[in-house]
């Protein structure tokens, strides 16, 4: 559709910031904060029977897929989307593209990319990255959580879309074959914000949204009489790692909410969003808080109760706190 | 989080070479990108997990040369699999996959089913058969 270069810019989540960049390659300017807000990404759940690595698994955003195809319907870009059979397939379908000109998006594991800092590099399935072209036998790779564009040989890229595993990626990938010229935010915008509060307050399970983060404190506060030392320290770091770890932007993808929100108020021309923004960049502190004493009670070990109550009731003060600004964020008339 | 408070603990985990993005607030309360190098609660959580990794590769590496499990188990913890994973690469259900831990087991495997392991795992035949 056009031809000029890819432009790579770094951002702190892989999914949203491969909408940012492939749509910015074809005009439509989208920050990460706004993909994110948009595709209404924030989210919490704690869902102890999911274990991945036998530890139960934690999330601060929404499931893998939904921001990028919430972003899509809600601005009107048409995606074509492929899965393969077979890695060879999946490769010669993807040179077919590439050799058009056009960047392709791909999920990835982490495991198989060679570029990755080796500490990172767990079996992830998720990860997207964008391809952007081939030279001698090099596939030419823009990663957002990365600071520059790099490469993979065909190998390595082939290995980490045909992980398999839990979602196995299956070759997928997609690119835009439509993306309107102009696109008004402030619908989109609105529709992102409400479904976000309905995630975080509304599902009728005790594991998701506010709700799910009280669940997690009442359950971080019997770890060490349920599970023991060592286990409670790798359930606890597992929170830390979901809530801090490359790609959330800090406290758990609290500040890129935050950060579009006030993106959003000026956008709609509405100081009280921008009021929400500072009050969610408190309650992301408080997060920051908690893993800050989590890690350390992660260090000493000390699997005392007192810590891990302590622990259980930062949570509870992150719970309050985000239950209020969802309340008031629902509020809100546009 | 303000721009200043962006913390910049390294803690050489990613040698080095890795910077993440993170949103901070700036002296005007604007949201702003900023590299940050690392966390101390991060750091600490990743390198627990990476000694639970290590934990479990060395007991398996003591467990095959005492003769009480095969390599393969060995190398599904190396290559940080589970059951479920290594069953799905090499094509077999997990109990199969189970019974080829079991040493006597393993050592009436075909070449194929000793190469698809060695896929599996990226790794040679001659490799898959000894651990050192």
């Amino acid at each position: 559709m056009n031809n000029h270069p890819f432009h790579h810019t770094q951002t702190a989540h892989c999914e949203s910031g491969v909408i940012s960049n492939l749509l910015g390659h074809y005009g439509l300017r989208i920050s990460e904060p706004m993909a994110f807000g948009i595709g209404a990404g924030i989210f919490f759940a704690h869902l102890p029977f999911v274990k991945v690595n036998g530890v139960p698994g934690t999330t601060y955003r929404i499931w893998p897929g939904a921001i990028f195809q919430r972003v899509c319907s809600r601005l009107g870009v048409k995606m074509e989307t492929a899965k393969f059979s077979s890695p060879e397939k999946g490769m010669a379908a993807l040179d077919t593209v590439i050799a058009t000109g056009t960047p392709v998006g791909l999920l990835s594991s982490v495991y198989y990319l060679p570029y990755f800092p080796p500490s990172y590099r767990f079996h992830f399935n998720a990860h997207n990255l964008v391809v952007y072209g081939k030279q001698n036998g090099q596939y030419l790779v823009s990663d957002p959580v990365m600071d520059t564009v790099t490469e993979i040989d065909p190998e390595s890229l082939a290995q980490a879309r045909f992980a398999k595993g839990f979602p196995a990626p299956k070759g997928k990938m997609y690119y835009p074959v439509h993306v309107p010229d102009v696109a008004s935010f402030e619908k989109p915008v609105k529709e992102g914000i409400q479904q976000a509060c309905h995630y975080m307050l509304k599902i009728p399970f005790p594991m998701f949204g506010v709700k799910g983060i009280r669940y997690l404190a009442n359950r971080v506060k019997d770890y060490p009489a349920k599970v023991g030392e060592r286990k409670s320290a790798l359930y606890l770091g597992n929170v830390i790692r979901m809530q801090e770890e490359i790609g959330t932007g800090g406290a758990g993808f609290r500040f890129v909410y935050a950060a579009f929100l006030q993106e959003a108020a000026t956008l709609l021309k509405k100081d009280e969003l921008s009021k929400l923004a500072a009050e969610l960049t408190q309650t992301g502190d408080l997060w920051r808080n908690f893993a800050f004493s989590a890690g350390r009670v992660c260090k000493s070990r000390a699997a005392d109760n007192v810590s891990y109550k302590e622990l259980s009731e930062m949570l509870l003060q992150c719970a309050a706190a985000e239950e209020a600004f969802f309340r008031r964020l629902a509020q809100v008339k546009f | 989080m303000k721009k200043e408070e962006v913390p910049q603990d390294g803690d050489n985990l990613h040698e080095g070479t890795f910077k993440q993005i993170m949103y901070a607030v700036d002296n005007s309360g604007n949201y702003v990108q900023v590299q940050s190098a690392g966390w101390e609660p991060e750091n600490i959580a990743l390198t627990q997990a990476w000694e639970e990794v290590n934990d479990r590769v060395e007991q398996a590496r003591k467990r095959v040369l005492a003769g009480e499990i095969s390599p393969v188990a060995f190398y599904m913890e190396k290559n940080i699999m589970d059951l479920a994973l290594l069953a799905s690469y090499v094509g077999k259900f997990q109990w199969q996959v189970k019974r080829h831990m079991k040493p006597a087991v393993f050592r009436r495997l075909s070449d194929k089913m000793l190469q698809r392991y060695a896929d599996a795992f990226k790794i040679s035949k001659q490799d898959l058969l000894q651990v050192k």
